[in-house]
């Protein structure tokens, strides 16, 4: 077990290594971070002296190495639109990302497994036909379009709930929440829902077919004949059962999360790093460009790395990578 | 992956399979109407330029002073436009019509793309284990420790880099297609590589081995057809994924030019005239897109009910 | 006891209103995008000079019509007997929000700031040799030759404390390459009418109005500055009644705000025009069909296009009125500007055709358009719509839209063969239009003048502009030079863009012709 942890972790450092590759490469791509930084006025010797002092003339290697010890050290240099250090204003947004994040996520979770069970279980009821029924259309709709729809119909003309931004937030340390304050929770609900939906469903097809699936096997088959009763067969075994794809289809859904938040953190004006990123693509900010990708490439990996080791505890039959070899 | 199918196997369980099919297809109302709303949808953007009452992009029939003309109704000029025209002066309905052709063709090329892609990795990855697993498995950590929006950004963005700028608009669909079918090929890696060793520890394919049957067969033979419902499944979601990605990347400022706008791109034109009254701009646009893709959808669902013998 | 009683109730009652009536002004102002620095010479940026103007002031200032004003400056002129010296005599008895008091010493300090290597506004002061200081209030300016238009470079250079900058290690301006945080990116210690109490980079910052601020107090004594970067997110804030004004209205937004009880929509030419360029050198275009020659180098093919392109359409449908169309490339802000300048030929296709035929091009040729999607009013749908009426004479253009942070690069490097662009004109003079646009493309001369146009004849005459003392004749050098670009047809010019301001009922502002509203200018029924 030991090892096999220590054998993903090697895998792990590789991957984050080529994700900082990747991201660096991006920005050698995307734009010209100088021409975004220049004013109206500026002239080519002015933005050539610019290009030469933030080094962006040296060789690739050069630049990938310094960038990558700095990254290391937690140093990703100065944003070139906000002018303060990366490091500080990921922080500073992380908490409003990650309170968001696992809103969704939860709803997505409780609600995704809770409508699952359900159609599993009354396949034929019309209640079931409906919900799934809903729920394709809730992934038809592009997440900008459900946002922008919420907000017209639960901001502007109901006028129930706030539009945008995180509303009254408490500072706990360098923890700044919305969780503590009524507006602060307020705000929360549209761009959770919108947040939310996607994986709802997801999570929602995936129960309901392992479970139909797991229903129809014989241990189940068996249970029944031994006369468990239908609460114990569904639950307790059933049920468990279908946790395996759900865990691996859960945890690579938190990438889908991540990539939701930059729009629905856009539409929303939620101040989190999503979209901290997409006003910085939009003037190649490249050092917080290259910090989100290295976040990012980070959380996936650890996600990764967890749910690997789920498998492997859920089901020991599964013999991750080379361990196989043997059998 | 076709050439090196079997062809007496594949005819055999074919056969089967497409008579069940059909009798699960003719016991299914939804999947009829499914299919008929898909078929209309699709056969509309082949057959564009000969139902659209306008060439939306002829700058001969194009004229500003029709714009924002309402559903149903004569512009200023005489023009009638059914769903409407939009703020260039163009006919909602035939840009529809149009539109659907690009998304589909993106859609559905990258979908293509990356199934072909993901899923031959995935029996690879999943029935040799080891090294080879390590290394398909590891890559496919790094696509998809990206969000799909932001691989298809970086691949936009390293094309942007690449061709000259003249060439970008004329070169944007195929990297659309791309940038779309690199962002989504992990997903069927991962769930076909599961299942497949999930099969590969069963009796049948230890027996299979034992008596000496070729790893391709074994693979083609009993390990495709066990995981093709996932894979269907995925797919499905991901042809309506695709073409939803495809107006978030609209959305987000990179996609196909507006000049030749795809349903995305009109639905993210349409979304600037929600609050101004213009609403047929945004509306048919996304009816269009919901149909599209809750009509594949539903297709898809039942097409892993028909393909899964278990669930009958 | 029962009169006692109501006595302090009655007090109660007056303490607390007056209270809410202090605290009620308190403004909550909607933007796109938020300042880029708090350091006030960092960027010469709109969005961030008009954020700063709130907490630093200039030497001088101007007025909704674009006219100079006195702010720290109380006066200034040309020093008697020397042309070259511009003098400056600075307001008395003004303090910075720390409590330092404002001297000659300051301005000193901060136009050497300003002047210095990492600062985005020296270009502006180029010009000046040096700057120093005759007593606490007075201070003169070396300027390298005759500088008769100077003042007009002033009113966006905000004036620092020497003590506190010094303090707090200000002297120089942020530096990227340095890897440091420069100590003013978020702390301030200006002069204006507001104090920062609180800053959340493209979240939230919050000003309370300066007690001891020489002006008159303003109406507005709070204001809660929110950048809210989508449209739709924007206007939704508004009308849910999330904040009181908006200040980047879409155009299409307008009508429906504007019958929304409760709203009003204040609308005003913003001083910046929106034009087309193109390659006029010989090389061949890069993106045409037509490999051997430049069709735009051809003077027949650009009077076609001016004919054929219908601004009176796009300003009632893409701008749904809010523009003033135009053939000139200038506002009517700018000195210089005159109504035969500012007319258009009628639309005549016909015509057009027939110039295309005798130019050569009766079957038209291909090109592409490039232009930016984020940064002007309906950018894009300008760009759409001219695409659509040059189709009409044979001309095919691929139209390629990008956001401005990628569109920038391929304008500045000259990587474009016809494009969009918009200029506006801080300094409120021709020459500013000369100087970038219009000079062949040389060193500090024509950095934007991306369609390589070049006469060296008017290069001359630009370049006497800038040291001529006699207005007069400088009027009529500007006129000369105007004629030729327009016989020329350097620009394909749409249309001068307007701007909208939407905010609740009981508040006025008008709009700003450089789109940098003043807080202290609300008014509050």
């Amino acid at each position: 077990m030991l090892a096999f942890i220590f054998k993903r972790l090697g895998q792990s450092i590789i991957v984050m290594l080529a994700v900082a590759l990747i991201s660096f490469i991006m920005f050698r791509y995307v734009g010209d971070p100088v021409a975004s930084m220049v004013s109206q006025e500026a002239t080519i010797a002015d933005q050539e002296l610019l290009r030469e002092r933030l080094g962006l003339n040296d060789p690739f290697y050069v630049q990938f190495f310094r960038f990558i010890m700095n990254a290391l050290q937690g140093n990703f240099g100065i944003s070139y639109r906000l002018q303060t250090p990366v490091a500080d204003l990921i922080m500073s947004r992380l908490p409003a990302t990650i309170e968001l994040a696992l809103t969704s996520a939860t709803i997505a979770l409780i609600v995704g497994i809770v409508a699952g069970v359900f159609t599993a279980l009354n396949r034929k009821s019309p209640i079931a036909a409906g919900i799934m029924a809903f729920s394709l259309i809730g992934v038809s709709l592009p997440t900008f379009l459900i946002g922008i729809g919420l907000i017209y119909i639960f901001a502007v003309e109901l006028q129930w709930l706030p539009s945008f931004g995180r509303g009254q937030v408490v500072d706990l340390g360098w923890w700044r929440t919305g969780f503590l304050t009524e507006t602060g929770l307020r705000s929360l609900i549209l761009p959770a829902i919108t947040l939310s939906l996607f994986q709802m469903t997801l999570i929602m097809r995936l129960v309901r077919a392992e479970m139909l699936e797991v229903l129809r096997q014989d241990y189940i088959k068996f249970a029944r004949a031994r006369g468990l009763s239908k609460r114990a067969i569904n639950f307790s075994h059933a049920l468990k059962n279908t946790m395996v794809p759900v865990i691996t289809i859960a945890g690579l859904q938190l990438g889908s999360i991540i990539t939701g938040a930059l729009i629905t953190e856009t539409v929303f004006q939620w101040p989190g790093i999503g979209s901290l990123f997409l006003s910085s693509v939009a003037v190649v900010d490249v050092p917080v460009m290259a910090a989100y990708l290295i976040f990012v490439g980070f959380v996936f990996v650890i996600v990764n790395l967890i749910v690997d080791i789920l498998y492997y505890v859920v089901d020991p039959r599964l013999r991750v990578g080379g361990s196989s070899k043997g059998h | 992956m076709t050439d090196i199918t079997p062809s007496a196997p594949k005819g055999r369980f074919a056969k089967i399979i497409d008579s069940d099919i059909f009798f699960s297809y003719r016991t299914s109302p939804v999947a009829i109407v499914s299919s008929i709303v898909a078929a209309i949808l699709v056969l509309a953007a082949i057959f564009a330029p000969w139902i659209a009452p306008y060439d939306p992009f002829s700058p001969r029939t194009l004229n500003l002073m029709n714009g924002f003309t309402p559903p149903m109704s004569e512009s200023m000029l005489g023009a009638f436009f059914i769903f409407g025209s939009d703020h260039q002066g163009r006919d909602v309905f035939s840009a529809i019509l149009y539109g659907s052709r690009v998304s589909l063709l993106v859609g559905v090329s990258a979908v293509m793309f990356a199934m072909i892609l993901g899923v031959s990795l995935g029996l690879i990855a999943g029935f040799r284990g080891g090294l080879t697993d390590t290394v398909i498995m590891r890559i496919a950590d790094i696509q998809l420790s990206f969000p799909s929006i932001l691989i298809a950004l970086l691949i936009f963005g390293i094309a942007r880099g690449i061709l000259p700028p003249a060439q970008q608009e004329n070169m944007a669909i195929f990297v659309l297609i791309f940038a779309i079918g690199l962002s989504d090929w992990a997903q069927f890696a991962r769930t076909v590589r599961g299942s497949t060793m999930v099969e590969r520890q069963k009796d049948y394919v230890s027996a299979a081995r034992i008596i000496g049957v070729k790893p391709i067969f074994i693979l083609i033979r009993h390990i495709l057809p066990n995981v093709l419902g996932p894979v269907l499944v995925i797919g499905t979601i991901g042809l309506a994924l695709a073409i939803i990605a495809e107006a978030t990347l609209s959305f987000l400022g990179v996609g196909v030019p507006p000049t030749r706008p795809s349903l995305g791109t009109l639905i993210r034109i349409g979304q600037q005239f929600l609050f101004s009254g213009e609403w047929w701009i945004l509306f048919f646009p996304a009816i269009t897109l919901v149909l599209l893709a809750l009509s594949v959808n539903l297709l898809g669902d039942w097409l892993r009910d028909a393909l899964n013998p278990r669930l009958r | 006891m029962a009169n006692k009683l109501t006595g302090i109730v009655a007090v109660l009652l007056a303490s607390s209103v007056m209270i809410s009536a202090a605290n009620a002004e308190t403004l909550r102002w909607a933007r796109q995008s938020d300042a880029l620095t708090l350091d006030p010479h960092s960027q010469n940026q709109g969005v961030t000079h008009t954020f700063n103007h709130h907490i630093y002031e200039t030497l001088l200032d101007r007025d909704v019509e674009g006219n100079l004003q006195p702010r720290l400056a109380t006066d200034w002129y040309v020093k008697e007997g020397d042309e070259t010296v511009w003098v400056f005599e600075l307001r008395e008895g003004v303090t910075f929000h720390g409590g330092e008091e404002f001297t000659a010493e300051d301005v000193v300090f901060s136009i050497e700031r300003a002047k210095s290597d990492n600062s985005n506004m020296r270009q502006l002061h180029a010009d000046v040799v040096s700057v120093t200081a005759v007593d606490d209030y007075t201070v003169e300016f070396q300027m390298a030759g005759p500088s008769p238009l100077y003042p007009n470079n002033v009113t966006n250079t905000f004036i620092m404390d020497k003590g506190w900058s010094e303090a707090n290690d200000l002297v120089g301006v942020q530096d990227f390459a340095a890897g440091e945080e420069n100590f003013a990116v978020r702390n301030t210690n200006g002069t204006g009418p507001y104090i920062l109490t609180e800053r959340d980079p493209d979240v939230r910052s919050v000003m309370t109005v300066n007690e001891n601020w020489w002006g008159d107090a303003p109406a507005v004594t709070e204001i809660v500055y929110t950048p809210i970067s989508d449209s739709a997110t924007r206007i939704a804030a508004l009308l849910s009644g999330e904040v009181d004004l908006v200040q980047d209205v879409p155009v299409q937004d307008i009508e429906r705000l504007a019958g929304s009880p409760g709203i009003k929509v204040e609308t005003g030419p913003e001083n910046r025009t929106i034009y087309f360029g193109y390659r006029m050198d010989d090389a061949p275009l890069v993106s045409s069909n037509i490999t051997d020659e430049n069709p735009f180098a051809n003077p027949l093919v650009r009077e076609a296009m001016e004919l054929v392109v219908d601004r009176n359409a796009i300003q009632q449908v893409v701008m749904r009125g809010q523009s003033i169309p135009t053939c000139v490339n200038m506002p009517p802000f700018v000195a210089g500007w005159t109504e035969e300048l500012d007319a258009c030929p009628a639309v005549d296709v016909e015509r057009a055709r027939q110039l295309m035929e005798e130019a050569g091009y009766g079957d038209g040729f291909s090109v592409t358009l490039d232009t930016p999607n984020d940064r002007y009013v309906n950018d894009e749908a300008i760009a759409q719509a001219v695409v659509g009426m040059l189709g009409q004479i044979g001309i095919d253009v691929t139209l390629a839209s990008r956001p401005v942070a990628q569109h920038s690069p391929l304008i500045l490097n000259n990587e474009t063969d016809f494009y969009l662009l918009g200029w506006g004109v801080p300094t409120f003079d021709s020459a500013y239009i000369f100087n970038d646009l219009v000079h062949t493309k040389d060193g500090n001369y024509g950095t934007y003048n991306i369609g390589l146009y070049s006469n060296p004849e008017l290069d001359e005459k630009i370049q006497s502009l800038g040291t001529m003392t006699d207005l007069e004749a400088r009027d009529a050098v500007v006129a000369e030079i105007w004629d030729q670009v327009q016989e020329d047809r350097v620009f394909l010019t749409i249309h001068v863009q307007a701007l909208a301001y939407a905010m609740k009922d009981g508040l006025t502002l008008a709009v700003h012709p450089e789109n940098q509203p003043r807080m202290t200018d609300v008014v509050i029924d």
